[in-house]
């Protein structure tokens, strides 16, 4: 680590810094801790989303099924409380459902060897549609006021929501077990080279499997989220949400082709989008504008790390001795 | 209370544990504590003077909705009126939580009022319901919000008069005789079933006694079925003399079926559409006259409501009376609804007046 020139990561938390300090100093009402909060709050559920899919796009597969699943589940919660079903029991229920779906995806993917991209466009379709199935195309609403507040307020005394707090939670665990354990090594192995990983005895099916499985599970986490900060389950909740959630992945300077990647650049990827689209928003910047700018954004950021890497071969192709070169990845 | 939990690839033990909090509590829908009211207060004081520079938002169901771009035309234009701002913002697509951000970003820039044509009405609640308690005022017009999440409600026209109307129009349509069929959105729409129900109840009057409802087909708002069902209907009964589409999608398709059928002109189609989508079957003689309320009446009723509620001339109560531009004044009824008033009919001799 620490050997490249301009780490993207420094240049997206330079990115944030500056997003904050221009809204800080032109937009009045930027740094309320009122609008803080709110600006933390709307990402809530694509921060969710984006670390379900953080680890699936390092082993080189994609989930584009994540928000689909979301508003299955969602459809889901709302069929069950209208039943009379007891929140508490609810939750698990769900999350088992989210846990399931994912197997469907992992079943699909490492059990038959389809393509995930096939595989997760079929499931985004079959899970919403399977959504209106359960809930038709009404609302559920009335969740519990008790259990309302973990989605909606903020910890007393502070302007960080609860479930800000949840995503920063399962942001460092992520992160715990992608950079600092065995696992997390061959997740970064695998999106390298599969044969390679399993040459080398990576259990590459099992740890495929569980991914989807664990992607299907925070899927379900966040619609648990959702549905109680909107307080109504709808088969479309979340619709178009994959989107946003890989854009916020790719830009943290996640490989699409897996292998390279960190926690700490989908955080300020996520950290970048919620506060540019707070700014913009505060100036009454129309969509299809702020449409344009994420757009752009993201292009940059395929584009920046390409740029770089044909500047350091060009570089390293002047001198004339130069052994074999290893790929850069390879040795981070 | 819980406290967020940390999936992570521990999955078993977080579901085990989960599994085993199931079984303590026991939140269900009934037992569960709802959201509190929040009601004001505050008395209204009908001669305070309007506020200077008031700011309004209105926030459509979507950005590049035509008939919401419409409505918020007219509010802006009300607030215009009063030497306020107003100014119109939304999201571009009408899913259940895509208006939320733009409400509590609008409390953030300090608005004295919102007006909102609520996508879900219990979404939106709470961000609402929020923004009246930092002293926002908050209107719903054309779709509400719950209840307690807004003050007034600008409604379009009283479901009766929309019902009854339509039978009035056929009636005339078909000199006052004949058979007749309703073709309605979705089987479980609301405010369609409320229609037909007035339809039906204005049908049984003795100057209506010459006309018989034989169907009510469903085009559940898809261009095609529609089209399909008004086909159907012509085949099903060969001596139809009229048809009553109460909704935008289903007036424009059957116009195009009977458009190009023989029965064109021999029977007669009435509901309610836009001016837009209706104008060449005006002109080609498929339809004589229909009705819509004028969306841009409709905004321009919730800018004046909005600057009376923001300045405390109303509160929202039943009784309440506001001035409203060129409406004249207006009379706040039960649930803080107020009425824009009967639609307005279009016919050959009008239509073109009319750009939506």
């Amino acid at each position: 680590m620490g050997d490249k020139p301009l780490r993207w990561e420094a240049v997206l938390l330079v990115l944030c810094a500056a997003v904050f300090v221009a809204g800080a100093a032109t937009t009045p009402g930027f740094t309320d801790a009122d609008n803080i909060g709110f600006l933390l709050l709307d990402h809530t559920a694509v921060a969710l989303l984006a670390l379900a899919l953080l680890p699936v796009v390092l082993v080189g597969e994609i989930d584009l099924s994540v928000a689909s699943t979301l508003g299955l589940c969602s459809a889901l919660t709302g069929v069950l409380w209208d039943a009379g079903v007891p929140f508490e029991t609810i939750g698990p229920v769900v999350l088992l459902a989210g846990a399931l779906l994912g197997a469907v995806n992992a079943v699909l993917v490492v059990g038959l060897g389809l393509p995930s991209l096939a595989v997760t466009i079929g499931t985004l379709g079959l899970y919403r549609g399977l959504a209106y199935v359960v809930l038709g195309d009404g609302a559920v609403t009335g969740f519990p006021e008790n259990y309302r507040p973990i989605a909606t307020d903020a910890v007393p005394g502070t302007f960080l929501p609860f479930s800000a707090l949840l995503v920063l939670v399962v942001g460092a665990a992520i992160a715990v077990v992608v950079h600092a354990t065995p696992v997390g090594r061959a997740l970064y192995a695998i999106g390298l080279g599969e044969q390679a990983a399993r040459f080398s005895g990576i259990r590459v099916r099992r740890i495929k499997f569980a991914l989807f499985v664990a992607s299907g599970l925070l899927c379900a986490v966040a619609s648990l989220v959702y549905t109680l900060r909107y307080n109504t389950a709808r088969a479309d909740n979340a619709s178009g949400l994959e989107l946003v959630a890989v854009t916020a992945v790719l830009l943290g300077g996640v490989s699409i082709f897996g292998g390279r990647g960190t926690v700490l650049g989908v955080a300020g990827a996520l950290l970048l989008t919620a506060g540019l689209r707070n700014v913009l928003l505060l100036n009454d910047v129309t969509n299809e504008v702020q449409n344009v700018v994420n757009g752009l954004l993201l292009i940059v950021s395929v584009l920046v790390p390409v740029a770089a890497g044909a500047l350091r071969a060009r570089r390293r192709t002047a001198p004339a001795a130069v052994p074999a070169p290893v790929p850069e990845e390879a040795r981070r | 209370m819980t406290h967020p939990r940390t999936p992570n690839r521990a999955a078993a033990a977080t579901l085990a544990a989960l599994l085993l909090l199931a079984g303590c509590g026991s939140t269900t829908k009934g037992s569960a504590p709802t959201a509190d009211a929040g009601a004001g207060t505050a008395k209204a004081d009908p001669n305070a003077p309007i506020k200077e520079g008031l700011k309004v938002a209105f926030l459509p169901k979507e950005i590049d909705n035509p008939y919401e771009a419409l409505m918020d035309r007219g509010g802006i234009t009300a607030v215009g009126e009063l030497k306020g701002e107003g100014k119109e913002v939304g999201p571009s697509d009408a899913s259940a939580s895509s208006q939320v951000s733009y409400i509590t970003t609008l409390v953030q820039q300090r608005q004295d009022a919102i007006v909102i044509a609520a996508n879900d009405p219990d979404a939106v609640a709470p961000a609402l319901r929020e923004a009246m308690a930092e002293g926002v005022a908050v209107v719903t017009v054309d779709s509400d919000a719950a209840h307690d999440a807004r003050r007034v409600f600008v409604n379009q026209a009283d479901s009766e008069e929309i019902g009854r109307s339509q039978i009035r129009m056929i009636s005339q349509q078909i000199g006052g005789r004949g058979k007749i069929a309703v073709l309605s959105a979705t089987p479980n729409a609301t405010n369609q079933n409320t229609w037909i129900e007035f339809m039906r109840d204005e049908l049984g009057k003795p100057e209506h006694a010459g006309i018989e409802l034989v169907k009510v087909a469903y085009g559940d708002d898809d261009d095609q079925k529609s089209f399909q069902e008004t086909q159907a209907l012509l085949q099903s009964t060969p001596d139809l003399k009229g048809i009553v589409a109460p909704t935008t999608v289903g007036i424009s398709a059957a116009a195009r079926y009977l458009s190009t059928s023989p029965q064109k002109g021999k029977v007669a189609l009435t509901g309610l559409g836009t001016p837009n989508q209706m104008r060449q079957f005006v002109k080609d003689g498929t339809v004589t006259a229909f009705a819509l309320w004028d969306p841009e009446e409709l905004g321009y009723l919730a800018g004046y409501a909005a600057a009376a509620l923001a300045s405390g001339r109303i509160t929202g109560a039943q009784g309440e009376v506001f001035e409203a531009g060129s409406l004249g004044e207006r009379t706040i009824g039960e649930h803080g609804e107020v009425i824009l008033g009967p639609p307005t009919t279009f016919d050959a001799a009008n239509i073109d007046d009319y750009d939506f």
